[in-house]
């Protein structure tokens, strides 16, 4: 069985020193390694943006596709391959902005994937303009004046979305987010894992010592019941969406895949391409 | 005796105008005839006209016919819009319900049936329409009992009673226009050979030929004209264990389509003008990562919203440069519905053979335009996949990563799909080296767009241009593309009737463009005649780059949202003499 070290590759990464994106690519290969994955089972779809990177970081088959069209690509990548582990990745500008459409869609349709954003509350690769996870007032090159829009609440709209999977973390709590993703990995739909992973280059606001402050751990609140939307949706609002740990899980809603009519059980990428003369003489006769 | 019949039923849309055509035309086809049809249709559900002009011949027909001989009328408006395509000896059947007004200055004969007075009295005006089908019948004095076998296929599950009520409808139109008629002599039919062929639309063809093809995965998007081809395969793809996934819009249909074929099984999208603008990034992408995809481009009338439901081809240089940058791409324009089948399956082959995107073109009277056609030959559909590599590759040491675009000296690079032991490698977007690192060098940069394009300089595809020549000194070549085959080989004979020497090409492989066999057919023609349906000359423009002869090289346009028509083709190109 490989270990964690297996997903490792000889590429550096070219993120900052001190990025938050590196601890995230470190519990992937954590959660990787023991969930038992293969390398050559395990297909990383990244978007655009410094934390896009990530798809090349991981000794995976991995894939850096367009800006904000991760999802569509992995939830591709998955139907032709459901044997296919397939990890979605981002940053929030890329999963909260140019690519919410597919964020609230995949997050309904519930394919079997799990989709992990790097929230930075900033857009890095471009040298710090406003991000949609940027707070009202926060100042940055495109909002000298502060930001005069409501910032997103990701955990929120997953929830009214449908989701049957949401979580948050803090990219420096290596070992929960870990488990976090681990558990994702295994849930049969969606999963969302929203991880705060600060920008020590333009973010001088949401800092690691910010979100230190200000991060609740639901599992240090009593009697927390992730089977509970109604009471999800409460913690978020209450705490203003700043909680880490598994917010709410749905596990009897089937996957998508369980539920497409006559989806194959094998991967379709291993079925034989060529129809038989009786079925397509079964198609040309319905024209006549 | 005539051999051949254009028929046209109108009325408002939602009024069954489309189901009239149908049960009118699936008969006929099975009695052998061939038949072209062509709809008239707006954006909208109820209301407005709408009119389904079909063509019945004995021998192969395609395109729509000049004029008219029968105009069934469902409203006032149905006559005032069409009657001028009537000839003289032309018929129009109205519906008596509307008080039908002849216009003066026709000399077709009007004749005003109760259509939806007798369908009322035999239990529902929505039989009105089998009533028109049974006032045709009388007119071409053809035998009702032809229609029983439709009328039983489609009303069959709603009851015995239905399916008689409907009869009773065709056979009391009959009778009430045989009487009406008295001595007037009918239109009788030529007899058909008796064939049994297909009758379908170009849409129907390129979604099946994509099922024979190996496709097993849609990602796609609502649009007119393009939706019936992700209609049928959600029908067809469950008993072959794929499926069909409606996306939240045209962006990530493109980019599902992406990942699937990443992912190792066939996969394509299909849209219409707008859609493909959507696409165009994620086009890009395909192009520079190399990754198979076919996508279907339904043209319509462009640009913007434009003309949704109308005739148009002004996609092509959209479809040869779309997206920034540039990216090895196949563009090919099928003709006819039959080779919509072909070139839809051979599409997937190409995508896999050159790793790149590969448009299949067609415009809106080809996609919807039902019409007869000969059998498929399913031998003739290959599956060819290219370099795609078997699962038993060699181990990489170091963490390695498989060449995936290794520089080959056709361009081709070993392909794998994620699953596969030691073919791990990267794929971006962002230029990359041999194994799909990003890199920014400049050698690499020219090693791999050199070796992108070297792909498809080396192209094989079967007839890229559908010769008709004749001649080795002609007057006239005439070029189209897509659904003006039909209307140009009927100006052509016309043409030739005229004394003209005229030769014909069809461009089927629209990009990477066949220069060189197109340039000995301009070199052997004193003038050459490029006809489309947009209003700039795009493939004429796209031949005098590849070929020149710009000093004979000559636009026949037509922009107004309909096909062209053989006389309009006929006469413009007399002009040129």
């Amino acid at each position: 069985m490989a270990t964690f070290k297996e997903f490792r590759n000889n590429v550096k990464p070219n993120w900052c020193p001190g990025c938050g994106d590196f601890s995230v690519q470190a519990a992937m290969q954590r959660a990787a390694a023991n969930v038992g994955l293969e390398p050559e089972n395990l297909a990383v779809i990244s978007g655009i943006g410094c934390s896009g990177r990530i798809s090349g970081y991981i000794n995976s088959y991995g894939f850096h596709g367009i800006h904000g069209r991760s999802l569509p690509i992995a939830q591709g990548v998955k139907m032709a391959n459901r044997d296919l582990t397939v990890i979605a990745s981002g940053g929030d500008g890329d999963g909260f902005a140019i690519g919410m459409g597919h964020t609230i869609h995949a997050i309904r349709r519930n394919i079997n994937i799990t989709y992990i954003v790097m929230d930075n509350q900033i857009y890095g690769l471009t040298k710090g303009q406003t991000s949609p996870r940027s707070a009202a007032g926060f100042k940055t090159k495109s909002t000298p004046a502060g930001s005069i829009e409501q910032a997103i609440s990701p955990m929120e709209m997953a929830l009214t979305a449908g989701a049957t999977f949401v979580a948050q973390s803090f990219s420096t709590d290596l070992k929960d987010l870990t488990a976090l993703i681990e558990a994702g990995i295994k849930h049969e739909g969606f999963s969302l894992i929203n991880v705060f992973s600060p920008c020590v280059t333009y973010n001088k606001v949401n800092t690691y010592d910010w979100f230190k402050e200000n991060l609740t751990k639901l599992s240090d609140i009593e009697g927390y019941d992730p089977s509970n939307r109604e009471a999800a949706m409460q913690t978020l609002m209450k705490h203003n969406g700043l909680v880490t740990g598994l917010i709410y899980q749905n596990t009897e809603r089937k996957s998508y895949q369980e539920l497409v009519n006559g989806y194959s059980k094998t991967p379709l990428s291993k079925a034989d391409l060529k129809l038989d003369q009786a079925h397509f003489d079964k198609l040309v006769a319905e024209f006549m | 005796m005539i051999n051949q019949l254009s028929w046209k039923v109108g009325g408002q849309q939602g009024e069954g105008i489309e189901s009239t055509g149908e049960i009118f035309s699936i008969a006929l086809n099975r009695l052998g005839y061939y038949l072209y049809g062509y709809r008239h249709f707006s954006s909208r559900i109820k209301g407005g006209h709408t009119n389904n002009k079909i063509r019945v011949s004995t021998k192969e027909v395609r395109s729509i016919s000049d004029d008219l001989d029968i105009l069934v009328a469902f409203d006032q408006e149905t006559v005032d819009v069409n009657y001028k395509e009537l000839h003289e000896k032309g018929v129009i059947l109205a519906d008596a319900k509307f008080d039908p007004k002849k216009p003066e200055d026709t000399q077709a004969a009007l004749y005003a049936v109760p259509f939806t007075e007798m369908a009322s009295e035999l239990g529902t005006s929505l039989m009105k329409n089998m009533v028109a089908i049974g006032a045709t019948s009388a007119i071409l004095d053809l035998d009702i009992q032809v229609f029983e076998e439709v009328v039983q296929e489609i009303f069959g599950r709603k009851g015995q009673q239905v399916v008689d009520k409907n009869m009773e409808a065709i056979k009391a139109g009959y009778e009430y226009t045989k009487e009406k008629l008295a001595g007037a002599e009918p239109m009788h039919l030529e007899k058909a050979d008796g064939q049994k062929r297909l009758f379908m639309i170009g849409n129907d063809a390129i979604a099946m030929g994509a099922l024979a093809g190996g496709c097993r995965f849609m990602a796609a998007y609502p649009i007119t004209p393009a939706s019936e081809i992700m209609e049928y395969l959600i029908k067809k793809l469950p008993a072959l264990g794929g499926t069909v996934i409606q996306t939240e819009d045209e962006i990530a249909a493109a980019t599902m389509a992406i990942g699937a074929n990443y992912g190792g099984v066939r996969a394509i999208t299909a849209s219409a003008g707008p859609g493909l603008s959507l696409k165009m990034e994620a086009i890009g992408l395909a192009g520079i990562t190399e990754t198979p995809i076919v996508i279907v481009d339904t043209q319509r009338g462009g640009p913007s919203t434009g003309l949704p439901t109308k005739q148009e081809q002004s996609d092509l240089m959209a479809m040869i440069y779309g997206t920034h940058g540039e990216i090895p791409k196949i563009v090919m324009a099928p003709s006819t519905v039959q080779e919509a089948f072909y070139d839809a399956a051979e599409a997937f082959n190409l995508a896999e053979e050159y790793q790149c995107p590969v448009i299949v073109l067609t415009d809106l009277q080809l996609s919807l335009g039902k019409q007869t056609v000969e059998p498929l030959n399913f031998d003739k559909v290959e599956i060819r996949r290219g370099k795609l590599k078997a699962d038993d590759l060699p181990e990489i040491e170091n963490k390695g990563y498989f060449k995936r675009y290794e520089v080959t000296e056709d361009g081709v690079s070993p392909r794998v799909i994620p699953g596969m032991k030691n073919g791990i490698h990267h794929v971006t977007g962002v230029e990359h080296d041999e194994t799909g690192k990003p890199s920014e060098s400049a050698a690499n940069r020219i090693a791999q767009m050199d070796k992108r394009f070297r792909k498809i300089s080396h192209l094989k595809f079967d007839t890229p241009i559908h010769k008709n020549a004749p001649h080795e000194e002609a007057d006239l070549l005439i070029v189209g593309f897509n659904s003006t085959r039909g209307a140009i080989e009927e100006a052509m004979g016309r043409l030739e009737k005229d004394g003209l020497k005229v030769n014909h090409a069809h461009v089927r492989l629209i990009h990477p463009f066949p220069a060189e066999e197109m340039m000995q057919l301009v070199k052997s023609a004193k003038k050459v005649a490029v006809i489309e349906n947009n209003a700039t000359g795009q493939l004429a423009n796209i031949m005098k780059m590849n070929v020149g002869g710009h000093e004979k090289i000559h636009k026949i346009l037509k922009y107004d949202g309909n096909p062209f028509l053989p006389q309009e083709v006929h006469t413009k190109c007399k002009e040129l003499f």
